[in-house]
């Protein structure tokens, strides 16, 4: 890999990233220009008071003052305090963090299984195979996730009482060791099968169409030429090289861990950063918004990165331009 | 502005004018454009299904007032009537008839798709045609820009705008319209690029014409097809997203949407109840249009793309 294109792509994730803060800050900051005075709107606070909260949520001075105040923080780590629980935002973030990186990475690494299939549909291209599964994949496209979640919820949580209706665990649970994993794997099924679900259509999609873009190639018809047999050709000639969309593309999905199951976690109760997200909607709680969406749209922009180095370190063709 | 036909060389003197020849052509693209479309039994469907869902939609007020979404608890409409003869997709939990809020909830999700993608689609172009046709630096300013729009994750920075905007059809409409116009701006800049530097534009410029001439007569007849085809994709994903900002309370309050309907069925665990009937037609309705769009600008974008038809 050349090292021009590595420094291309870290600049310019780097300055999204500064788009984001900078965006992060102005929308909040201009669109309500002084939010201690909003939030705590009929509270009944003195003058001192609210001079006192402007200091701690870093509202004096000029707005230029108050940005180069707020990229001070960042550096420090510091997202200011949520309003609804007066907890610093980093601490409620990371206690939310590891339930969604869990839930959403078991999904993802489910909805994979779209790959192969996708695959074999664009292998066989016009058979029934193919028909049935691109059928699927645009009716699974065309539902919103939460919606599967609210009818997997009904049909095989409150309906036939298979799983539990919510949660991380049992109310209450003072289990441990293995009854407690158990317990906790009987609370994720559900909803990590909704979001496979919901992930898997793009999967076979981008894998299918990538396979039917290799179709074309000469040396697929040099190999059969050859004499090799066509399951062979498949697997060592087609599938390595459509293999290109199909790992860029995981690689962007790994980037919405975070945002993937804002909508999703909130109907299974699911105690992460989507309900976080749903919670800080409602308060409106915005310091918290502030935060997550920060860390949202960070996640996605390493995972962009990650993808773009990826296909620089696969298809040496991109990366030599 | 008339031209001698070719023929003129065969040594017939036949002068048609170049407006003739245009149309000519165009009546030729569109009858071939159509009879494609008739050998396409889903596209067929799909434009089926959303006449029939935009004439419900349109008949709404006439059926209904949009005061009998307000009912409450009443003798003539009970809470939670499992879908009968009186009520055909029952009722909700305040008494009122699901089916009316599932009839007057496609006019929001038609509204707000329609809107929303008319937005995305002229601010796509806009800036797609600016950056494609100016070059320069103002290309890379804009370009730059794009590719900012583009990594920034759309759903969640469309949440925060709306948390912090507020909550109303047309703040939705902005949201979607602001955050999705990237890829839209991306295809008309690559097809200007290729445009730009055909015969028929040098042509256009060596005989003094001005860049809005050349816009307005040949950049912008030779985009919109393709702008066409990717805005019918494009209703779809401002559907669905109009759908979950509205499921996660960010919706008009004012107005029934199926997203809302969705909220409301989880706020009053209507899952968990086994109240079925509440949440699973809004899913049905928002399926339906989606599909349909989906399929329609499917069908489309392999029309106008001749190398997509094979797939």
């Amino acid at each position: 890999m050349r090292l021009g294109f590595l420094a291309r792509k870290l600049l310019g994730a780097f300055t999204t990233v500064l788009f984001v803060v900078a965006f992060n800050f102005f929308l909040f900051r201009v669109v309500n220009r002084d939010p201690v005075n909003s939030m705590f709107r009929g509270r009944n606070l003195t003058k001192a008071q609210l001079e006192q909260l402007r200091v701690r949520f870093h509202l004096t001075g000029t707005l230029w003052q108050q940005f180069w105040a707020y990229l001070g923080q960042l550096l420090h780590g510091d997202l200011g305090y949520s309003l609804k629980s007066s907890r610093p935002v980093v601490s409620v973030i990371s206690d939310a963090s590891w339930p969604t990186l869990l839930l959403v990475g078991t999904s993802t690494l489910l909805a994979m299984i779209g790959i192969t299939i996708g695959y074999r549909a664009g292998w066989r291209r016009g058979s029934a195979f193919d028909a049935t599964s691109t059928s699927l994949s645009m009716l699974t496209y065309a539902m919103p996730e939460f919606w599967i979640g609210m009818v997997f919820l009904g049909l095989f949580g409150a309906g036939l009482g298979w799983f539990p209706v919510g949660g991380l665990e049992n109310p209450g649970s003072t289990a441990t060791g293995l009854s407690k994993l158990l317990d906790q794997v009987h609370h994720m099924i559900l909803p990590s099968v909704v979001l496979a679900v919901a992930y898997i259509g793009e999967y076979m999609i981008v894998a299918r169409s990538s396979m039917i873009e290799t179709l074309r190639e000469d040396y697929l018809q040099l190999a059969r030429a050859k004499g090799m047999r066509d399951a062979e050709v498949r697997r060592r000639h087609a599938v390595p090289n459509a293999r290109l969309p199909v790992v860029s593309l995981s690689a962007i999905n790994f980037g919405f861990v975070f945002s993937g199951a804002i909508a999703v976690e909130s109907i299974f109760s699911w105690p992460g950063i989507g309900q976080q997200t749903y919670l800080a909607i409602r308060g409106p709680d915005l310091p918290m918004l502030q935060g997550l969406y920060l860390l949202i749209a960070a996640a996605v922009i390493l995972a962009n990165l990650v993808a773009d180095l990826l296909y620089g370190v696969l298809d040496p063709r991109v990366a030599g331009r | 502005m008339t031209e001698i036909h070719p023929d003129i060389a065969n040594g017939t003197d036949i002068a048609v004018s170049a407006r003739a020849i245009r149309w000519q052509r165009r009546r030729t693209a569109t009858r071939d454009a159509l009879r494609r479309l008739r050998r396409d039994r889903p596209a067929l469907v799909a434009i089926v299904v959303l006449v029939v869902v935009a004439v419900l939609a349109l008949l709404a007020p006439f059926i209904s007032t949009h005061s009998d979404l307000e009912a409450v608890n009443t003798a003539a409409n009970p809470v939670w009537a499992t879908p009968g003869s009186h009520f055909v997709l029952g009722t909700d939990n305040l008494g009122r008839s699901v089916a009316l809020q599932v009839l007057w909830g496609a006019r929001v999700s038609l509204f707000v798709g329609l809107m929303a993608t008319l937005l995305t689609v002229a601010l796509g172009t806009l800036i797609g045609i600016v950056a494609g046709f100016f070059r320069g630096w103002l290309d890379a300013l804009l370009m730059r820009f794009t590719d900012w729009f583009m990594v920034i994750p759309f759903l969640p920075t469309a949440i925060v705008l709306a948390t912090v905007l507020g909550r109303s059809l047309w703040i939705i409409v902005f949201v979607i319209g602001i955050t999705s116009w990237p890829s839209t701006a991306r295809l008309v800049r690559s097809q200007v690029l290729s445009i730009r530097e055909r015969l028929y534009v040098d042509r256009a410029r060596a005989l003094g014409a001005s860049r809005t001439h050349i816009i307005g007569r040949h950049v912008l007849p030779n985009v919109a097809p393709l702008v066409l085809a990717s805005s019918t994709l494009a209703v779809p994903i401002s559907i669905l997203t109009e759908t979950t900002l509205s499921f996660l309370g960010l919706g008009d309050p004012t107005q029934v949407s199926w997203g809302g309907m969705l909220e409301q069925a989880r706020d009053v665990a209507a899952v968990t109840t086994n109240r079925w009937w509440y949440y699973l037609p809004p899913g049905v309705g928002i399926i339906l249009v989606v599909l349909a769009f989906t399929i329609l600008g499917r069908s489309l974008e392999s029309v106008l793309d001749p190398r997509l038809r094979e797939r």
